[in-house]
Parts: structure tokens; C-alpha cells; sequence
């Protein structure tokens, strides 16, 4: 059942060193100040999942949390490389980094059975790639019915997952809306789950297209206003499409990203991004 | 109006989409000729994201796939497992629009790694929707700047499978559609002879040659019999073309 307690007490509670931990979001909603507390917290050894790294599982992997990353587009959306990522997989600075890859539809029903509490997900898939040859929770299975052959791929169920959402009420059920992605797969297929929202209300009024994530999905909840930052909270504060493109320099040098480390490494985990200060524009209507 | 060789390429992407059809976009060029379509001559094109985001109409150009703006302006948002297996997969795309980092002969497309897969040269992006997108679409359409390191005799790593080796791979595979039909590069256009399915030139854009084209691209390109001259962009099209914004893009 979900308790509302701070983003460092949840953080140092339920994400373990060789935890397998997935942050999902895809592009909307990523949970950039959780991703920021687990470098404060120094994680070692984690396996991190997620569709779409993009620049928090960069900043994550350059500061030497992680040793292997299961992933489907590895690249700063619009703009190019993560190069932390690159780093990593082709130098190992600052550590080795192992990588399962998959594609898209691989990945969502790779959730889709954990959710399901199935070992594996069956789909078309994209026959012929050179994948297969790679990744061994890909694989192909014939159908008892028709005899058609089709793509399988291995339940993934993450010892832990972390989502950003709007809101939360006091009881700790969690309302997110926009581009959903696959947060509610990711939460539903985890062991543990942590979420982080904009605020906390008395009662979740009705929102269009909104999923909820009830109580007893979650172990904690914590209030981080901006916890999305430098991505996007849908109806709180738009992307900040600058950032992304200043991260290609950041992230391009082992020195500029240690600078940038260091700053987070002083940041305050309940302010969200430390190097904005501010949360975005907050255009949220009462 | 002058115009660049660059707009001439999304000009020419534009014009292969067809109202009221049914297109799965990706992002950057294939995302920009697709919206510049709709703004021309199919006001009726129903825009498909990988995002999840169906018929959106977005007003500026979105920089990443998941922008807001796409959500904002979309007649319905589904999750991301839902628009693969219920959209994508059963087949009701009519074009698949893409790119990459390598195109080989037969229209395989690389966005995954140059070099050895285990030692690579250059780490890119990945697999992404690309794959599936290729086997589920009825047709596809590849949007590429034409570079020899990028058109090669056969890609480093198959991210998404074309037409394979030859006319029967993709059949022999149980792959729907009918893959790569069309190579819009920034030089002119490619498609596959429909014998071998190897790519060949078919057309050329305005003042660009086939030595040019042959000097750019990595295997003995053939010509077709019948090679055409793309129709330079007129002032309506280069006039919304440089009309659309990126999305927060120079804001600081």
C-alpha cells in the first residue's frame, strides 16, 4: 500500500544495489529527479530497463550506477547521441556497461506479460533483423493453432519501478494523463513501485485518457513539483526543448558531464532539477 | 525560388504521401515531410506516432516523438503497447515513413551500429518502432540524405529488414507488406527494380546528375530505362516548408 514519504526515503527504502529498475515514461513524464537521487544515493550495479534511456539513464550510466542496460532507442530524441551511453558501451568509462536490446513492440510486451503475470509475450514482430542473433530474450514460437510462426519475447518484471505522474491523493493512488506510455505496464509488471507526482489532492478529479495506478500498486509516493524536468508534465510545464539540445554538449566530454555531476551530486532531491531551480513554466489551470 | 537540396528532398517525401491515407511516422525528416504534406495537398492525412498519438494535427513541428504538441492536437492518445499491437501490427497503416543511418541495395536500414556489433566503430540509437514498422505497413518510404557512408554495398548490423537479399525474402518471412517502394534521397529517387527488388535510380532531382548520384552511393547502382527529373518545389510548397517551426527548437 502506498505511503507518501520523501523521494530520499523512498529512494533509499526500495532501489537496492543490482536492483534491475526501470524509470518509464516515453519522452512525457520521465522521472528525472528519482533518476537524479539514485546518483546522490550511489547505486551500484543496476540493471536498468527502460524503452527509451534518453538523457536520464545517460547522466545515470555516466555516473557509474549501472552495469547493464535493456533498452530499444538508445538516443537524445530530435537531437542525437547520448554519449555517455556510447561511452560506456564502447570505452566502459566509467564502467562496463552490458546491453539487451530490443525493438519498441519487443520491449511494450516484454511489460505487457510481466503485467500479466505470463513468463512471455507473443507478437508478429519484425522477422529477418539481425536481433535475434543478440538478444536472447528474443526468440520465435510457433502457434498451436494455425502453426504460424511468430516472435516471442521474455516477460520483463523489474525488482523495482519509478513513474512520474501529476498527481496523487492522500491516499496514494496515482492519476497520469497525456502520453502514457507504458508506466502502467511497467508498475503492474514490477515487484515494488514508486512514483513521484507534481502534487497531492484531496480527491483525483475526472481527467480525459487518464490512467490511475490504485494504492495497492505502489509502495510509496513522493511529492517532487518538476520531478519530470527537463521532460514534460502534460497540463503542468512543457518540455524544455533547449535543455535536450544543451545536453549534446554536456554529455559529448567526460569533463563537462563530471561538472554536471557534480552539480546534481549537490542538488536538492525534493526541488526536482537542480540546475533549472524552477520546474518549468507552470501552466496548469485551476 | 531557389531552393536547397535538402528542401528538395522533403518536398519530394511530401508528395509521395496521398490524402486520407494512413501513415506511421518517425521523427526528423520523415516527421517533417509528412507534415508539410498535410499542410499542402493532403489536409486529410491521419498522422501516427509511435508515442501513441493518432490523427495529430500539431501545429509546429514536434523535436521529439512524445512531444506535447502531439498529444495536445491528437483525436485520441493510446499507450505505447496498444499502438503497436492493436494499430501497427494487424495491419492498419498504409505507409510506413522512415530513415537511417545505412541503406544497403535491398533497402535494409541500419540505426544500429557501425562496425562489429561487439566492438562497435559508432554506437547508434537502435532498433526503436523501425522494425516492426517495416513489417507491418503496407508500404514504406525512406527518407535519407544520399552519402556513400551511408548508401552501402550491405549494412553493418539489419535494424530493419527491406527486401532482404532478393523479390522472395520478405514472402518467405511472412512480412505483410511490401517494404521499401521508394528511396527519397537529397539527389533524386530510388526504387526497387521489380524483378530483383535491388534499388535502383529513377529519378533525378533538378540539376543533379547520375554521376553524382553513382559518386554517393556504395554498389553499382542501376538506372532505370525510364529516369525521370523531379518536378522542382514550387512557391507554395517552399513557402510552407520554410513556414514550419520546431517545437521550443532556439528558444535560448
Amino acid at each position: 500500500m502506498a505511503k507518501i514519504v520523501s523521494l530520499t526515503d523512498a529512494v533509499a527504502e526500495f532501489v537496492h544495489d543490482g536492483d534491475t529498475v526501470a524509470l518509464e515514461g516515453f519522452t512525457h513524464l520521465i522521472p528525472f529527479a528519482a533518476g537524479h537521487e539514485i546518483i546522490r544515493q550511489r547505486r551500484r550495479d543496476l540493471t536498468l530497463a527502460r524503452m527509451t534511456p534518453d538523457l536520464i539513464y545517460d547522466q545515470i550510466i555516466g555516473a557509474g550506477c549501472a552495469r547493464k542496460l535493456i533498452f530499444s532507442w538508445g538516443g537524445n530524441p530530435g537531437v542525437g547521441s547520448l554519449y555517455r551511453l556510447r561511452d560506456a558501451i564502447t570505452a566502459g568509462w566509467p564502467v562496463p556497461l552490458e546491453i539487451e536490446e530490443h525493438t519498441h513492440a519487443g520491449m511494450a510486451n516484454r511489460y505487457v506479460a510481466g503485467a500479466s503475470g505470463l513468463p512471455f509475450a507473443v507478437l508478429r514482430g519484425a522477422a529477418g533483423t539481425d536481433l535475434t542473433r543478440h538478444t536472447p530474450t528474443v526468440t520465435t514460437v510457433r502457434c498451436p493453432f494455425t502453426g504460424e510462426h511468430l516472435t516471442a519475447v521474455a516477460a520483463l518484471n523489474p525488482d523495482v519501478t519509478i513513474v512520474h505522474a501529476q498527481r496523487a491523493d492522500r491516499a496514494g493512488n496515482v492519476q497520469l494523463w497525456g502520453i502514457t506510455g507504458v508506466q502502467k505496464e511497467a508498475v503492474l509488471a514490477a515487484r515494488r513501485a514508486l512514483a513521484t507526482v507534481e502534487e497531492v489532492v484531496n480527491e483525483l478529479p475526472p481527467e480525459p485518457g487518464a490512467i490511475v495506478l490504485p494504492r495497492f500498486t505502489l509502495n510509496a509516493v513522493a511529492v517532487v513539483p518538476g520531478g519530470a524536468a527537463p521532460s514534460y508534465a502534460h497540463g503542468y510545464y512543457d518540455r524544455d526543448n533547449a535543455a535536450y539540445l544543451e545536453w549534446d554538449t554536456i554529455s559529448r566530454d567526460r569533463e563537462t558531464f563530471t561538472a554536471w555531476l557534480r552539480d546534481v551530486e549537490k542538488g536538492d532531491p525534493e526541488k526536482g532539477d537542480p540546475e533549472k531551480g524552477e520546474p518549468g513554466t507552470k501552466r496548469r489551470r485551476p | 525560388m531557389n531552393h536547397t537540396a535538402e528542401e528538395m528532398m522533403t518536398v519530394a517525401a511530401a508528395r509521395e504521401l496521398r490524402d486520407g491515407q494512413v501513415v506511421f511516422v518517425g521523427i526528423d525528416l520523415p516527421s517533417r515531410a509528412a507534415n508539410l504534406a498535410r499542410r499542402l495537398h493532403a489536409p486529410g492525412l491521419v498522422l501516427v506516432y509511435e508515442s501513441g498519438t493518432v490523427d495529430t494535427k500539431p501545429a509546429e513541428l514536434p523535436l521529439s516523438i512524445g512531444d506535447g504538441v502531439l498529444a495536445d492536437t491528437a483525436l485520441t492518445v493510446v499507450s505505447v503497447p496498444e499502438v503497436f499491437n492493436y494499430w501497427l501490427q494487424p495491419g492498419r497503416m498504409d505507409v510506413g515513413f522512415l530513415s537511417g543511418a545505412q541503406i544497403d541495395r535491398y533497402a535494409n536500414l541500419n540505426t544500429t551500429v557501425i562496425g562489429a556489433y561487439d566492438e562497435p566503430e559508432v554506437r547508434l540509437p537502435g532498433s526503436g518502432g523501425a522494425p516492426e514498422i517495416s513489417a507491418g505497413c503496407r508500404e514504406i518510404i525512406v527518407v535519407m540524405r544520399h552519402r556513400k557512408r551511408a548508401f552501402v554495398d550491405q549494412v553493418d548490423f539489419i535494424t530493419t529488414f527491406g527486401h532482404g537479399s532478393g523479390p522472395t525474402d520478405r514472402a518467405l518471412l511472412g512480412l505483410h507488406g511490401s517494404g521499401p517502394m521508394r528511396v527519397i534521397t537529397d539527389l533524386g529517387v530510388l526504387e526497387p527494380a521489380p524483378d530483383s527488388k535491388e534499388l535502383m535510380l529513377t529519378a533525378l532531382h533538378p540539376g543533379v546528375t547520375v554521376e553524382q548520384v553513382r559518386a554517393e552511393t556504395g554498389w553499382s547502382l542501376e538506372i532505370s530505362d525510364e529516369l525521370g527529373e523531379t518536378t522542382p518545389p514550387t512557391e507554395r510548397e517552399l513557402t510552407t516548408l520554410r513556414a514550419m517551426k520546431t517545437v521550443g527548437a532556439g528558444r535560448r
